[in-house]
């Protein structure tokens, strides 16, 4: 068994294409230094990052695959998903060794897979357009935590960007610790040391709430519950639009 | 104090200036907007100068003021409840249609596309715009509708800034895609639309809000004020809830048919000369840029469904009108004897009526298709297109490698995405059972209805539409009762 191990970044997964073709080795697997390594392992490949050659992979892609194909690889490797630096590092190596792209060759079962994850990934930045609400802090920032699936927070900043360009905001991403903050100009990604969110209802404590916050969500959440029609209640199909585990962040739900 | 009237803000804020110097002053809104409820609302304006002229625009919103905040109280918690009571029998809640991008300075943007879905009430309807009535005060005495004259609840109105201050609000919290704005009719449908007018132009304007705005158009609201609502909103619909004008006036003696259509028209005709005035100016400002809509009223009256689809689809043949909803009518006046005394709202009803509506919109049926002049009703056991199909066996079986894109679309089973997935692979290679199944096909529908690149197959020909109608209710009809797989534990009482 030969294992290559990288850097868990993106260039990481390309460089470890190019040495793989460089070496001529094929590993078994391929895992980010994050994950587990097994015990018993014949040899460990570790990966250094390399830009130059990891450039020279993704150059060699773009001539390959399709635009959409290409945006469907670095989608994809946001998925929270098990074996998917390896599913992704056979992917790009069987676009290289076949003749004729590869993207719309479904019996493959990687390709297969992979298409089906695309989808899932980007319903999940849906969800998080859907479901994600602000709450205002008290030093006017609109503070909005989050635990999506899969890691789709740079999916969605852009639609945040030009949606709320007038006010500063952070999403959160409370199951991998990190947010993106917009500041009117830009947006930058932060860690919060430690964050103003009570564990198990989501809210904002209250001596960093906005004061008019409270009332908006308890507006909301009246809303709400007047706007349900009494005779069509449907508790299935309800569940079924508005998943449980984004519950603890909607108002409305709490 | 100056007085400010809204006209000049909204036509100087077209224009762009160069913003020179800022000083803040506090000026009076131009009048109270409802007799009832007096109020003082303060805007703070910055001064922008151009040419030495003098112009005032505002730029915080009232709400930012700690003032404000004093606004939103209880009081206003108390409305917010009676006014979504009102507002919710109301079906459409789609945001889809338009697509655009923030401007600069502005709050918000619309997706298009699918549109996006908020949340999602508890008898699982969507909820993308705040549904919200202005006020439920209404003249007229419908005996369909909760905000009746004569039914005893509570009634209130908001005040425009209560109700910009809310949407913006719920809006800056990523609670809603934009506002949907109706009311009860106050004094005559004119006086009603200007006050809804004037919630939408100060969200646009004051507030350069640019989210979705779907407001609803009063029933004989004159043709200037229509034409100023659809420069402001996404969409614009007026209800039709009764389809036959005889029973309209059975239930509804107030109204009639005619006050329902010309806003229509209007509309209608407002955006055919807005597509002519696109294509010599490019920056036209755009009238109703999503369409229009309306609702009908399913099983208060004694409408049968063929009655139902044929308005429905004499409405879908004005380019402008992109959705018509069905209502199974939720009965909220008991007292009242011209109505059925209905113990569940008709939802299998109004579910195969939606599915009807897809198939003049999607599938190429017409209207008369659907249903038969013997039996106006749809069949509650099976979908139109299934019930069409076992009423014309002898058009199947239908040879997927050779028939044209419109019949396979017919075929039940398959739908919009697998029939142009079927014509565009047949191309390369023939079709048989596992290809069509990877595409998406419903086979366990379709098998009786299609030949395919395989041996010949019990279709409906063989089976006769009396067997095969049995198959096919009779399993779902199983599934509904209980998992024959399952042990069952009998416990004696």
């Amino acid at each position: 068994m030969i294992y290559f191990i990288y850097d868990a970044t993106f260039d990481g997964l390309l460089t470890a294409v190019f040495e793989s073709f460089d070496r001529k080795l094929i590993p078994d697997k391929v895992i980010s230094e994050n994950e587990q390594i097994p015990l018993f392992i014949e040899q460990i490949v570790d990966i250094a990052t390399d830009e130059v050659k990891s450039q020279r992979v993704w150059k060699g892609l773009q001539k390959k695959l399709s635009p959409s194909a290409c945006s469907m690889l670095t989608v994809n490797f946001l998925a929270d998903y098990p074996n998917l630096s390896t599913i992704l590092f056979r992917y790009i190596c069987k676009t290289f060794q076949s003749e004729r792209s590869i993207e719309t060759n479904f019996s493959d079962n990687d390709v297969l897979e992979l298409s089906q994850l695309y989808r899932k990934v980007r319903y999940e930045a849906t969800r998080v357009m859907q479901f994600l609400r602000f709450q205002k802090s008290s030093d006017d920032i609109f503070f909005g935590p989050i635990a999506p699936l899969h890691n789709v927070l740079p999916l969605v900043i852009s639609h945040f960007t030009d949606r709320f360009a007038d006010q500063k905001w952070v999403i959160y991403d409370t199951k991998r610790q990190y947010g993106i903050f917009y500041d009117l100009k830009s947006t930058q990604e932060i860690i919060l040391d430690n964050i103003q969110v009570e564990e198990t209802t989501g809210k904002l404590h209250k001596e960093a709430m906005a004061e008019d916050e409270k009332i908006f969500q308890q507006m909301w959440k009246e809303y709400f519950n007047s706007l349900a029609i009494k005779e069509r209640i449907n508790p299935k199909l309800h569940r079924q639009n508005l998943p449980r585990r984004f519950w603890k962040y909607l108002p409305e739900k709490r | 104090m100056i007085e400010l009237s809204e006209i000049l803000i909204g036509r100087f804020l077209r224009k762009k200036w160069k913003k020179q110097s800022v000083q803040k002053t506090i000026i009076r809104s131009p009048e109270n907007y409802f007799s009832t409820i007096k109020l003082s609302i303060y805007v703070i304006i910055s001064i922008y100068y151009k040419n030495g002229i003098q112009i005032l625009i505002p730029r915080k919103p009232a709400y930012l003021q700690k003032s404000y905040l004093r606004n939103m109280n209880d009081a206003t918690l108390q409305k917010l409840k009676i006014l979504a009571e009102s507002a919710k029998y109301d079906v459409s809640c789609a945001s889809s249609g338009t697509v655009r991008g923030n401007k600069s300075g502005g709050l918000g943007n619309t997706v298009g596309g699918m549109g996006i879905c908020h949340s999602f009430t508890e008898d699982g309807r969507c909820v993308a715009l705040f549904k919200i009535m202005l006020t439920n005060h209404c003249i007229y005495d419908c005996a369909y509708c909760v905000n009746r004259r004569s039914n005893d609840i509570p009634r209130t109105a908001f005040t425009v800034d209560e109700l910009t201050t809310l949407t913006i609000e719920f809006y800056r919290r990523n609670y809603i895609e934009g506002l949907f704005l109706s009311s009860g009719v106050m004094q005559n449908p004119d006086y009603t639309m200007e006050r809804m007018i004037r919630v939408v132009k100060n969200l646009r304007v004051i507030h350069r809000f640019n989210g979705y705005i779907h407001m609803k158009s009063i029933p004989g609201a004159s043709r200037e004020l229509v034409r100023e609502a659809g420069m402001y909103a996404d969409r614009l619909s007026v209800n039709i809830e009764i389809p036959t004008e005889e029973n309209l006036k059975l239930l509804a003696p107030e109204k009639d048919h005619q006050s329902v259509f010309k806003p229509m028209s209007y509309i209608h005709q407002g955006m055919i000369e807005n597509m002519e005035e696109q294509k010599k100016y490019r920056h036209a400002p755009r009238f109703v840029p999503a369409g229009q809509s309306t609702q009908m009223i399913v099983g208060a009256t004694s409408e049968t469904d063929r009655e139902i689809l044929s308005v429905s689809s004499m409405l879908y043949r004005q380019p402008s009108m992109k959705r018509v909803y069905y209502s199974g009518y939720v009965p909220v006046n008991h007292f009242d004897e011209r109505l059925p005394a209905l113990q569940v709202p008709p939802l299998v009803r109004e579910n195969r009526l939606y599915q009807a509506d897809w198939l003049m919109r999607f599938y190429y049926f017409s209207a008369d298709e659907i249903t038969e002049s013997e039996r106006p009703n749809l069949d509650l056991d099976v979908d139109p297109k299934l019930g069409w199909a076992l009423r014309h066996p002898e058009k199947f079986p239908v040879d997927i490698n050779k028939a044209d894109y419109e019949m396979i679309l017919r075929t039940p089973g398959i739908g919009v995405k697998s029939a142009q997935m079927i014509v565009a692979s047949r191309q390369h290679t023939k079709l048989g059972y596992w290809e069509l199944k990877k595409i998406g096909v419903v086979m366990k529908r379709a098998q009786y209805f299609i030949t395919c690149n395989e041996l010949p197959t019990f279709t409906i020909q063989e089976a006769r539409p009396e067997y095969v109608r049995k198959a096919l209710t009779q399993k779902a009809n199983d599934k509904k009762r209980k998992n024959p797989d399952q042990l069952l534990l009998n416990f004696p009482e």
